[in-house]
């Protein structure tokens, strides 16, 4: 097999990351690096005390209090779902720690009061975090281009259990955004957050959302005003760094009428030998006439070659089109997690609206993944689209689970489903399971799936041309991945096309 | 004397447990070109298989030496950087890759294998307007997923341009004139003799001497049962076409 050639593929990076990564001598995995900071961790174990730790930490108010209480109260009612393609030992919710917070850490704050070794990780992991600098058109400080999170990007940087730095608020606030914490829309902007928060994703909606309810930690809050279109992406970078913690990170977006916004989401881990826990959830709701892009490129630490450590991402995330003619689309890559559990999903509920769900999950090595989508037609000349490409290699397990259901006054519903697998070696394996219900005469839904091995002659045909086996089977993905890559924003674009060779490297030979 | 570009000594190989090649040699000089025709069956696509190194396919005996060196031990890829490049008789399709990208990519993993540096996005682009000029390959086709829905011209007009661009030491063409028609060929022909500079070698391989109009060989072997049995100028390529492959013994077709 051919050496893996690291400093090509993103340049940028720091030499010194670089060494520390290759010094693993197991994976590909280029940002396995720890971060050394000191941290307040809470003792492993999960009872109501935990919960109001949490709650009192973050300085909430007592209806907040409350209602996680609830969440604690229903979870504890509720037995772990095992109806997923996944195997993997029981968790033991005791042996994990549910908060962990740099020590230097009393709150988000302007830039230059952030913990230098916390700007350094965020560096190394290629977002910036200088906006200032930007604003003040310095050259250099936009260098990061490559990276998915270019100049001009707002993000939410979220270490562990904390959002340490968010950036570009003020400018954002001059047109009524609000782009912040959970924990700060808490405090700031309770009326908003008590109207939406578990009105898509109800607490007892699941056994890890109910969990994540009970307590969640911190993510990011976005409300976009009446009429207005977000001047810049939006975006939040989550980063698992302390040892034996489970992050629980809820995000809540909120378009208002006529208004469009277009969100990324990034997430790493260090290499562990120990899997940790990731139990998040994303509510979206959009009102009349307004659009939200969420996007997200999921590389958590999935696991040596030989299974062992990674992440368990158990998420939910679901979008609720609300108001009439609104627009929810759903863009993911997944290449990272020992285990991916996972189904961003719309509900349609506002007349004419429409969803859609662009996914490309890779599973190498001895990763599992479930995900897929559900789009739940309630309005009327609702529509929804969905492309999935499922690509497997190593001894991974992929699996696409969707929904479709039209209710009885989903009149005229449409959905498109295409489901593409593709088979990378013979020791993997992929699974479509559709579920398809309609309750309404005149709604059309079609299913389109199919399941592909690279050919010996498509290998042979580009080898012939000079291509290395791992660049001609990241060629070829590349290609039956295209569809759904063109949703993706253009910087995510180029940053996912050398993910997807990286994931892959190791496949063949 | 300078060294040969291919030297094949007593070459044999075999698919699973069945002999095709049946030792073979065969010399081409710098800047020959040289045809090898046989009928059906006798062994002239697994000889341009085994030279490319195709995995289906074991080598019992003999050697390839590329410009000298012994490539029987490399890698596919390896042997295409090294300079042997082989026009596929059926080009393979790639879904979703643009002809453009992977033009591009082919390029610069050679070069990268070579241990030069990536052609930078201009040198490219020029390359890449002389070639597809010459052999009528505009940018709408470069936008295709490479012979992706393409017509039987446009694949041999792909794979040829791959060459131009690629400026192999050695092009192994298969059966290049399967399929095509005689405007098509003429356009493929004429590619062909533009890459012919005094220094690149070709092995032709073909059924028909029809190709052999247009892409004049120095030397034209006859392949019979694994083996060359027969050699000559362009003239035996005639005689071959009038008297058939009968007096060359060998399994029928």
């Amino acid at each position: 097999m051919a050496d893996y050639d690291i400093p090509t593929l993103k340049e940028e990076i720091d030499r010194e990351t670089v060494e520390q990564v290759l010094a693993l001598d197991v994976d590909k995995y280029k940002y396995g690096f720890e971060t050394e900071i000191e941290s307040d961790v809470l003792p492993p174990g999960l009872t109501e005390e935990t919960v109001r730790f949490i709650s009192a930490k973050k300085e909430e108010p007592e209806w907040m209090l409350e209602w996680r209480l609830d969440a604690f109260r229903r979870f504890q009612t509720l037995e772990e779902p095992n109806w997923a393609k996944l195997h993997y030992p029981k968790i033991d919710l005791q042996a994990i720690s549910f908060y962990a917070a740099p020590k230097s850490f009393n709150g988000p704050k302007s830039l230059d009061e952030v913990d230098p070794e916390l700007l350094k990780t965020y560096a190394k992991l290629g977002i910036p975090l200088k906006e200032q600098a930007i604003l003040a058109g310095v050259q250099g400080a936009a260098e990061s281009v490559g990276t998915p999170f270019g100049a001009n990007v707002a993000v939410d940087a979220v270490f562990d259990s904390v959002s340490v730095v968010t950036t570009f608020r003020e400018e954002l606030a001059k047109v009524g955004i609000i782009f912040c914490s959970i924990s700060e829309a808490v405090r700031e902007h309770p009326e908003l957050v008590k109207k939406y928060l578990g009105s898509v994703v109800p607490v007892s909606d699941n056994y890890y959302a109910t969990l994540n309810s009970a307590v969640f930690t911190d993510g990011s809050f976005v409300y976009i005003p009446k009429g207005v279109r977000c001047p810049m992406e939006l975006s939040t970078y989550f980063r698992i760094n302390e040892k034996n913690t489970g992050q629980f990170e809820r995000t809540l977006i909120i378009a208002d009428d006529d208004s469009y916004v277009s969100y990324l989401e990034g997430c790493t881990a260090p290499m562990r030998d120990e899997n940790q826990l990731h139990a998040a959830v994303v509510e979206l709701v959009a009102l009349d006439n307004a659009e939200i892009k969420y996007s997200t490129v999921q590389n958590w630490y999935p696991g040596d070659k030989d299974g062992k450590g990674g992440i368990y991402n158990f998420v939910t995330k679901r979008g609720d089109c609300r108001g009439v003619n609104s627009h929810i689309s759903w863009t993911q890559v997944e290449t990272g997690s020992a285990i991916t559990w996972k189904y961003p999903s719309c509900i349609l509920r506002g007349d004419g609206s429409r969803g859609e769900f662009y996914s490309i999950a890779i599973s190498n090595g001895y990763q599992q993944v479930d995900s897929g989508t559900k789009m739940i037609h309630l309005g009327k000349n609702t529509s929804s689209r969905i492309i999935s490409k499922g690509i497997a290699a190593g001894f991974s397990d992929n699996t696409y689970r969707g929904q479709v259901s039209a209710h009885a006054k989903a009149k005229n519903a449409r959905n498109f489903t295409q489901c593409d697998s593709l088979l990378i070696g013979d020791k993997c394996g992929a699974h479509t399971v559709p579920y398809i219900e309609s309750r309404n005469g005149t709604a059309v839904f079609e299913h389109e799936a199919t399941t592909s091995k690279i050919s010996d002659d498509q290998m042979f045909y580009c080898l012939q041309r000079g291509l290395n086996e791992e660049e001609a089977v990241a060629l070829i993905v590349n290609g039956f991945v295209r569809d759904v890559l063109q949703h993706l924003p253009m910087e995510f674009m180029v940053e996912t096309q050398k993910l997807i060779s990286i994931s892959l490297e190791g496949s063949v030979g | 004397m300078t060294t040969p570009v291919l030297e094949i000594r007593n070459l044999h190989a075999r698919i699973e447990e069945r002999e095709i090649l049946k030792g073979v040699n065969l010399v081409i000089p710098q800047g020959e070109v040289h045809a090898i025709m046989g009928r059906n069956g006798s062994g002239k696509s697994t000889l341009s298989y085994v030279l490319a190194g195709k995995e289906d396919y074991e080598v019992t005996e003999g050697e390839i030496l590329l410009n000298g060196e012994n490539i029987l031990e490399m890698e596919p890829d390896e042997r295409a950087a090294a300079g042997l490049f082989l026009a596929f008789q059926y080009p393979i399709e790639i879904p979703g890759v643009a002809t453009m990208t992977f033009l591009k990519a082919a390029i610069n993993a050679q070069r990268k294998a070579r241990g030069e540096g990536e052609l930078s996005t201009p040198d490219f682009m020029r390359a890449v307007k002389e070639a597809g000029a010459q052999l009528n390959v505009d940018s709408a086709m470069l936008k295709r997923p490479l012979n992706v829905g393409f017509s039987g011209g446009e694949k041999k007009r792909a794979e040829i341009m791959q060459m131009a661009l690629l400026k192999p030491s050695l092009a192994v063409l298969d059966e290049t004139d399967s399929g095509l028609d005689i405007d098509a060929l003429q356009v493929v022909s004429k590619g062909v003799n533009a890459l012919r500079d005094g220094k690149r070698s070709m092995l032709v391989i073909t059924h028909y001497q029809r190709l052999l109009n247009h892409i004049v060989p120095d030397v034209v072997h006859v392949f019979s049962d694994g083996r060359i049995v027969e050699s000559g100028d362009k003239d035996l390529a005639l005689k071959l076409e009038a008297e058939g492959y009968a007096n060359y013994g060998g399994e029928a077709a």
